[in-house]
């Protein structure tokens, strides 16, 4: 799916180059804070130095010190003064440097910027994005690697959004940016600078072989809430978001299997017609995510897609995630659902069920008993 | 270590175990009561640094307390804000009327008429005072013991009591707990009930304004007991290293529901001396004292404003009453405190002091007090037409889930529906009016 298919785009003579996610990323800060001049960017080293994966490069240079600057290492000040500098009018975009590092703001993002419009009725709202770069396969250890989205999707309030591509990292983060209400961007730092797809014995690609790296010069957003199809398909649908899109599209590919892929890029408020239509067609579903198993976001879309999709089900819901332990350092690729994981999966849910002859077949049968 | 002999710990010679201190507050229920202890310097006496000084020139005023108004009722000191007297009797009425609303309201609650209230009796100075010293737009952060702020900068107390009650007129739509107010209008914050959690949003509101090169400031309220959250470590952080145009108000009223202020940290150095480690400049002042709570807020004001950066403001105060309705504070503390507490009565020591101008009289502080008491009433009875809490007159149901997002998202459509459908089960004739 091209950029010009989507939302608000008007791009047909935009000159198109190849970008990875950072400089993607950059190039949406660059863009909003030339834009609009109440985004503000704060955090620990984003200011001089440009953040310690250069997302923020060239943001204080350009639009100077009071809008671009380092803060204190406390995260519950970070997002805390980003919650008043929204009641003020500003529309701050705060880096956690590392999500593993958010907790202390925890109470700030879910009792505070979640709440606002809510309990002042709408007086106060908090247009607040906090990007933070999330999950593992980087050698990060317990405290570099997790990936805490699902501590997020439970609250009433926030928006989660993540992108897999730097085509959609810089439409996703405008779109977040623009948003009225409080926005957590986490961004996969796995595949900041290529596609890792899970093979970590072999070399990562570049982002500029993969198409998703074209990036549009200019503005563009990509509506939240709207999933993206990777991959159109009818043995199976494969839910997944930030890296684990590349690394189920090479799995499946490796295997030669016809799979469906849907990058979901938002987790709340969630593109369920996508889902829903996606699953209907397939009749089984593969969630994949890296995060812990046990209360994850799977476990979520898993119960929505038996809400929805129950009757056109034919096999049982596969679920594939990291284990619930801290994220190991040595055994980094043993706690990391790559190929084998991801493969075995999908063969037991091949090998489940089998094609539906034709709508209104076997399913049609179970629901009239 | 599990293998190693019990018996080790005490390899130390002659040196006694350690023991763990818990706080102890100086009375519990029945204690006599003697303050005698407490260290109050006399009026006058604390001397008025330059507003524009270093901050470690405020430093020695965090050990003292800044006191204006005298035993005979006289404005003394370097302190003293020089104020005029239609100022002061101004000043005098918004806190008998905080003071008048609080008890209607609490009979209120006793009444049935809501869920819950919170006094702030004897501390009426430590919010009023501190309005008048601000400028009506300058931003405040208030805890949930200042509606002495909202009174002071004109809010309707009818308005005030439909959001306690919940009705069908609240602006809160119903979805706070009674008053946890919000009036941007009134450049009055939405009141959490998390503690502290103001502490940095006023500072990045401050922070905001500095970034556009307004003229307003911020001035946030905690409790002593919340200053122990990590909240206010990260705002007075943020508010030095930014030189942020924010004043701190710590209301030290001596306890948090049954904690005293030792739980806190008060029993090895007052609230005001934190600032000293942060470079923050420091006031400590006598909360009950009407005159000096302006002075100080005012002269903390008038920094931020001049950009010479955050202040913290110790209020010396005593929380009168109980911590709120769901609270009786006869079972942890001695109910002679209240009698004994040296500082006296914010209310009186004002309206004594303007009596003493002759400026003001016994029979014209009745007169005002009967009058309030009837506009309280007034604004009740007008309150109730738009119902109480728990009968049926409140916010349309749909309304539940509106503001959550700015756009209600499908599964929040899907909820509201369901809500809907359980609502007709329930009543079959019932229509969202």
């Amino acid at each position: 799916m091209s950029a010009l298919e989507e939302g608000p785009v008007t791009l047909a003579d935009a000159p198109v180059r190849r970008l990875n996610m950072i400089e993607a990323i950059n190039e949406a800060l660059h863009l909003m804070m030339a834009r609009d001049d109440s985004v503000v960017v704060f955090g620990e080293d984003v200011g001089y130095f440009g953040g310690v994966f250069r997302a923020t490069a060239g943001l204080q240079k350009t639009f100077g010190k009071s809008r671009v600057f380092d803060t204190p290492i406390n995260e519950c000040g970070i997002i805390g003064a980003a919650v008043g500098m929204a009641a003020y009018g500003l529309r701050p975009v705060p880096e956690i440097q590392f999500a593993d590092y958010i907790y202390p703001g925890y109470d700030q993002l879910v009792s505070e910027a979640a709440r606002l419009r809510y309990r002042s009725a709408g007086e106060f709202i908090a247009p607040i994005t906090v990007r933070s770069p999330f999950g593992g396969g980087i050698f990060g250890g317990q405290t570099h690697s997790q990936s805490p989205e699902a501590l997020f999707t439970h609250v009433a309030g926030l928006k989660v959004v993540i992108p897999s591509t730097p085509h959609d990292a810089k439409g996703l983060l405008i779109a977040a940016i623009e948003d009225n209400d409080p926005v957590i961007f986490f961004e996969p730092k796995r595949i900041y600078n290529g596609p890792f797809n899970g093979y970590y014995d072999k070399p990562v690609e570049p982002w500029a072989r993969h198409p998703d790296s074209e990036v549009p010069e200019g503005y563009y957003s990509i509506p939240l809430g709207k999933a993206r199809i990777v991959r159109e398909g009818e043995a199976l649908t494969v839910l997944a978001y930030g890296t684990m899109i590349h690394v189920a599209e090479a799995v499946l590919a490796e295997k030669g299997v016809d799979a469906e892929i849907i990058d979901l890029r938002t987790l709340l408020p969630l593109d369920i017609e996508t889902v829903k239509k996606s699953v209907e067609k397939t009749g089984k579903c593969l969630i994949v995510h890296e995060a812990t198993r046990t209360g994850g976001f799977g476990g979520e879309l898993s119960a929505l897609v038996q809400e929805h999709c129950f009757y056109h089900l034919e096999a049982p819901i596969e679920r594939v995630t990291g284990f619930d332990t801290p994220y190991p350092h040595s055994l980094e690729w043993a706690y990391f659902p790559g190929p084998v994981r991801i493969g075995e999966a999908v063969d037991r849910l091949l090998a489940s069920g089998g094609r539906r002859a034709a709508p209104g077949g076997r399913n049609d049968a179970v629901r009239n008993g | 270590m599990a293998d190693r002999p019990a018996s080790s710990h005490s390899n130390r010679g002659n040196l006694p175990p350690l023991s763990l201190h818990v706080p102890e507050p100086p009375y519990r229920p029945g204690d006599p009561v003697d303050y005698s202890w407490l260290d109050i310097p006399p009026a006058g006496t604390a001397p008025r640094p330059d507003e524009a000084c270093e901050a470690a020139e405020t430093h020695p005023l965090c050990h003292g307390l800044i006191r204006v108004l005298d035993e005979d009722h006289r404005a003394v000191g370097a302190w003293d804000p020089r104020l005029d007297p239609e100022t002061l009797r101004r000043m005098l009425r918004v806190m008998a009327m905080t003071r008048a609303f609080d008890d209607r309201m609490y009979r209120g609650q006793r009444q049935g008429k809501t869920s819950f209230y919170m006094k702030c009796t004897g501390e009426e100075a430590t919010s009023v005072a501190s309005a008048f010293a601000l400028a009506d737009d300058d931003m405040v952060f208030p805890s949930y013991r200042q509606q002495g702020i909202l009174i002071a900068r004109g809010y309707p107390i009818v308005e005030m009591i439909n959001q306690i009650y919940s009705n069908r007129a609240d602006k809160l739509k119903g979805r706070q707990l009674p008053i946890m107010y919000s009036s941007r209008e009134h450049s009055f914050f939405t009141i959490s009930g998390n503690l502290a959690t103001q502490y940095p949003q006023a500072v990045g509101w401050a922070m905001a304004s500095a970034i556009r090169g307004d003229t307003r400031i911020a001035a946030s309220w905690i409790g002593e007991g919340s200053s122990a959250e990590g909240d206010a470590h990260a705002a007075f952080t943020f508010a030095t290293v930014f030189n942020a145009p924010v004043v701190f108000n710590v209301v030290n009223n001596q306890w948090a529901i049954s904690s005293f202020s030792g739980f806190a940290g008060g029993e090895r150095a007052t609230f005001a001396a934190r600032a000293v480690g942060y470079g923050l400049a420091g006031l400590r002042v006598d909360g009950n004292d009407a005159l000096a709570v302006y002075a100080a807020v005012r002269w903390a004001a008038n920094r931020a404003r001049a950009n010479k950066g955050p202040t913290l403001i110790e209020h010396f105060t005593y929380r009168a009453e109980g911590h709120s309705t769901s609270d009786d504070p006869s079972q942890y503390r001695s109910a002679q405190e209240r009698e004994e507490w040296p500082l006296g009565d914010p209310v009186m020591r004002l309206k004594r002091h303007l009596i003493s101008l002759g400026e003001w009289s016994v029979e014209a502080h009745q007169a005002m007090d009967r009058e309030l008491v009837e506009q309280v009433k007034a604004a009740t009875k007008e309150a109730e037409k738009n119902g109480i809490l728990g009968h049926g007159l409140h916010h349309p149901f749909h309304t539940m889930f509106e503001d959550v997002y700015e756009e209600l998202p499908w599964h929040l459509k899907d909820q509201s529906e369901q809500a809907m459908h359980e609502r007709r089960v329930k009543w079959p004739d019932w229509k969202e009016t």
